[in-house]
């Protein structure tokens, strides 16, 4: 039987059911993991469901620090029957099948080219405790500790965690690191020399943190001076509202009074969660909503009132499998359309693209000066692989000299001195007006504030000169967003490049494995990753320099080569999409391969 | 919408209040509206109440929806901010504005289309959270700007100008109000000025979720025999169960009202309100009696008006969140952000 034999460098897969209580169980695994100093990159892939059906929690160990999912599994650890079937054959060759074999199992659900691992898990379980809620719950600790000994993962990093993990409940440390001990000792007198998968002790994680991006952009929020949120529950964003709240409890109560320095309001729906988001940003307070496709979907009125009427607003969209209901527990990239042209009427919208939790983190805080800067929506286009997985990334950082830029906010001052202020007018060249909020002056300042057409003091018209005179102030309005936006990040090959690759978001790990592993192969490709629409100019500099461009996205309608096309000019011929949109994370080999298989095509065609 | 800006000019023995603020420094654009609409009544009583109150116009942002009322924020305090936002969406975007400043009065002026068809979920919501504002609808029944379409309102068995029949029961949104949990509730009829302005005084004075209900004929397209929003309609099947009186800080309005036993509450912001009952049985301060009789009446084809509702010791939205006493727009990075040194712990925590 050929053994899959690898230190450092595997993929663990745990087959679960929802609600079983192993999520903790497998995500104390992965920390162990990264404690040792390999780094580890762990996806849920989850139902939409709270108990009953199928979870799967993948944990891929890179000692070389790839964070991408890999795809392929070489260990399984398969604890639920009802997919024993598809885990039993998404396993590698020479892989290892883990199950629990308390219950016998036809040798006809079997293959001959994996190993299998067996451990009575269930029995061992049900022999020491009695409540059943006891068993099922330390059965999942019994095969953490029997994997740690399979493995090679140091028991006490492992007793640690437990001991960090139930802090404040010290009664359950004790039998949780009992039953820990019991699946490491089983596994060590039983199971010797089974499995070739190695973890050891490794510093390739250095000070890195493991964090999800919801719980990153709820403290961005935090950190760029949100003061009020309003949101509708949906997944995959609502630990973005969560954890804000988490965070504000932490750091946002007033020490004297104990009062708050925030409100969140968990509207009655979508669209009034945008409308009090807008209210409160026309009335001078950093304001957010945290939502997915099918909310931006009904968030289309008012994000064209926001645009045209010139207002600060943050949505942070988690996006998720669509069109519809979609696959509301799968990853995708597919509202970039719906947001850069959100609403009816022509507009355009600042899109802000992380690649993981810490500059999630980041653009969060940032798109709060943004948006009052430009007066207008900003979006923050995360997913859920971003939003609802651990992570490994840099520590965040926060330079305490910063300022927040409120942006053009006339003063009574100003005004008491004689300052003309029209609310639509371009005074500094930059297309971006002055704005006073409402209470700031007993007799100037006032002004009505209309989805109407208005001229550049904000009274009514519908002549079509004024109408146009705003909205191409707007569009210039745009334009100075470029500079302001984070810039893209590009890197040239080591020799000059004939083809680029265009890249963005949740991508970035597949991209960057995908990458060194064609280098090896001595495949040269510039490449650039979005940072944001609108575009600077040098993304267009970067695609006309290069022949065709290869442009990886998460969605079926290559989104992202409709705005390079349209904002830039470009022609779409020199675009080669590479689209993944199953609703799994991209992987390093899904774009290796489709890297590899064009570009073999040109060189035969070439050669023919 | 206007764009007829109103001269300037005032006669030099106006009448002035404690501000110095004469009505015309409480008025806005001229009126775009038809002539003789109840709407302008409601705009003209809204300008006396803050007149009366010594409100600075620019402490009052005014909101609205779409629709005929809804245009009318641009015809009153012309010093105060406005928003004119989108259809039914008025009370989300008073609840994000109220949020980021307590200190000023909000005002959400909207109609029957606005509130009680496209906008119900988000009226209803607004009011259960306990947004501090005074929330009026202008009822006439009918949609004014698209010509005359029965609204949510109308009621059953009503005919239209055009000769249409409403088979489809109607919303009573004063009924809705107090279900949700408005703590000062009112109606009333853009005929009966006396009985508006202090009605509007005692809901601006009113810490909490205030809501008035006026029926406001619509002289274009519901002013006709048939019609149960008609001025010859309102006025025969008026029942008010009391009068109000504001005393304090003027001296009262004169209010003209049949003998009743009369009551007097204190407000929050240190004035009286006289209450002359005129039904003897009716308490406003009890809700579910007020449920009772606002169905037992409507019943009766009567409609109820005057001060339906009121809860003495009202808590808002801002109390329910515990914010600070600050407006939350005015706090800065020093206030807000945790920085640096509040991510060594959260760093700390996530390895």
């Amino acid at each position: 039987m050929p053994q899959v034999k690898s230190v450092n460098d595997f993929v663990v897969k745990f087959a679960n059911v929802n609600g079983s209580g192993s999520a903790s169980a497998n995500e104390m695994f992965a920390r162990s993991i990264l404690r040792m100093g390999v780094p580890v990159a762990s996806r849920n892939i989850f139902p939409s469901n709270i108990q009953g059906l199928p979870t799967w929690y993948e944990v891929r160990v890179s000692g070389k620090g790839w964070l991408g999912r890999r795809g392929g599994v070489d260990l399984m650890v398969a604890m639920n029957p009802q997919t024993w079937d598809k885990d039993i054959a998404s396993i590698d060759p020479g892989g290892y099948l883990f199950y629990d074999s308390s219950r016998p199992v036809p040798l006809s659900k079997f293959r001959d080219d994996i190993n299998v691992i067996r451990m009575p898990l269930t029995e061992i379980s049900n022999a020491t405790y009695k409540d059943p809620r006891q068993r099922q719950l330390f059965k999942n600790i019994i095969y953490v500790g029997a994997l740690a000994q399979l493995l090679g993962i140091d028991l006490t990093v492992l007793e640690k965690l437990i001991g960090e993990q139930y802090k404040g409940k010290d009664a359950l440390i004790a039998p949780n690191q009992q039953a820990l001990r019991m699946g490491h000792d089983y596994a060590r007198d039983n199971l010797a020399d089974v499995c070739g998968l190695r973890i050891e002790k490794a510093d390739a994680v250095g000070d890195r943190i493991f964090v999800s991006g919801n719980d990153a952009a709820g403290l961005g929020c935090v950190y760029g001076g949100a003061t009020v949120a309003a949101w509708y529950p949906i997944t995959p964003s609502t630990s973005v509202a969560e954890a804000f709240a988490q965070h504000c409890r932490k750091y946002r109560m007033d020490a004297e009074t104990k009062q708050n320095k925030y409100a969140i309001v968990q509207s009655e729906d979508e669209i009034s969660a945008i409308g009090t988001v807008i209210g409160a940003g026309w009335n001078g307070a950093r304001a957010f909503t945290a939502t997915s496709g099918p909310g931006i979907s009904l968030m289309q009125e008012f994000l064209g009132l926001a645009y045209f009427a010139e207002i600060p607003a943050v949505i942070i969209d988690v996006q998720r499998g669509g069109p519809s209901t979609g696959m509301p527990t799968r990853t995708q990239q597919a509202d970039l359309m719906i947001c850069a042209y959100a609403s009816h009427g022509d507009t355009k919208h600042v899109l802000m693209l992380p690649e993981d939790p810490r500059e999630l983190f980041e653009f969060c805080a940032q798109s709060f000066d943004l948006a009052e800067r430009l007066q207008t929506p900003v979006f923050v286009l995360e997913d859920l692989d971003i939003g609802m997985n651990d992570w490994l990334c840099q520590p965040f950082t926060w330079d305490d000299s910063k300022v927040y830029d409120r942006g053009k906010l006339m003063t009574a001052e100003e005004l008491e001195t004689g300052k003309t202020f029209g609310r639509y007018l371009d005074v500094d060249g930059d297309a971006i007006p002055y704005r006073t909020l409402p209470g700031t002056h007993p007799t100037k300042g006032a002004f009505f504030t209309r989805g109407t057409s208005r001229d550049r003091f904000a009274k009514y018209s519908e002549e079509g000169p004024v109408y146009q005179d705003n909205m191409q102030r707007l569009l210039r309005k745009f334009e100075t967003a470029k500079s302001l936006v984070p810039a893209p990040v590009i890197e040239h090959a080591s020799k000059k490049a004939k083809h680029g690759l265009i890249y963005f978001g949740s991508s970035a790990p597949a991209v960057r494995e995908a990458m060194a592993t064609l280098a090896e192969e001595g495949v040269q490709l510039d490449t650039m990753r979005l940072r944001a629409f609108p575009f600077p100019e040098s993304v267009a500099d970067f695609i006309n320099a290069h022949d065709q461009v290869f442009l990886v996205e998460q969605n079926r309608d290559a989104q992202m080569r409709s705005l390079l096309v349209n904002e830039c000019g470009i022609d779409p011929a020199r675009f080669i999409s590479i689209l993944h949109f199953d609703g799994t994370p991209i992987t390093a080999r899904f774009i290796i391969a489709a890297i590899s298989e064009r570009l073999s095509l040109t060189s035969r065609e070439a050669a023919e | 919408m206007t764009y007829i800006a109103k001269p300037k000019l005032r006669h030099p023995a106006i009448p002035v209040n404690k501000l110095g603020y004469t009505h015309r420094d409480y008025e806005g654009s001229v009126s775009t509206l038809c002539a003789g609409c109840g709407h302008d009544s409601i705009s003209f009583a809204i300008i006396q109440a803050c007149f009366e109150l010594n409100i600075e116009p620019h402490r009052v942002a005014k909101l609205s929806g779409i629709g005929c009322s809804s245009k009318t924020p641009d015809y009153l305090l012309g010093q105060s901010h406005g928003f004119n936002s989108v259809h039914g969406r008025m009370p989300s975007v008073l609840t994000g504005a109220n949020l980021a400043n307590r200190d000023l009065l909000y005002l959400g002026i909207s109609g029957d289309g606005d509130s009680a068809s496209i906008g119900l979920g988000q009226f209803v919501h607004c009011v259960r959270r306990g947004v501090n504002m005074v929330y009026i609808t202008e009822n006439n029944g009918v949609y004014g700007l698209t010509k005359g379409q029965f609204s949510a309102t109308a009621d059953k068995g009503s005919k239209s100008k055009a000769g249409g029949f409403n088979a489809d029961s109607p919303l009573d949104l004063v009924s809705m109000a107090l279900m949700v949990g408005a703590t000062f509730v009112g109606r009333s009829f853009s005929g009966d000025k006396q009985q508006m302005v202090p009605l509007i005084m005692a809901a601006m004075s009113h810490p909490g979720p205030a809501f008035i209900d006026i029926v406001s004929p619509c002289v274009a397209f519901n002013n006709h025999a048939g019609s149960t929003k008609a001025y010859d309609f309102v006025r025969d099947h008026n029942e008010a169960v009391n009068r109000l009186d504001i005393m304090e800080p003027r001296e009262a309005i004169k209010v003209e009202y049949a003998p009743g036993t009369t009551e007097e509450v204190a407000l929050h912001d240190g004035s009286t309100l006289r209450l002359a009952k005129l039904a003897a049985d009716y308490d406003p301060f009890d809700k579910i009696g007020a449920m009772n009789y606002l169905q037992s009446r409507a019943a009766a084809g009567e409609l109820v008006t005057g001060l339906i509702y009121m809860d003495s010791s009202p808590k808002d939205m801002h109390a329910n969140l515990n914010t600070v006493a600050a407006p939350l727009n005015r706090l800065s990075e020093k206030e807000l952000c945790p920085g640096s040194k509040g991510l060594d712990s959260f760093n700390a925590s996530h390895r």
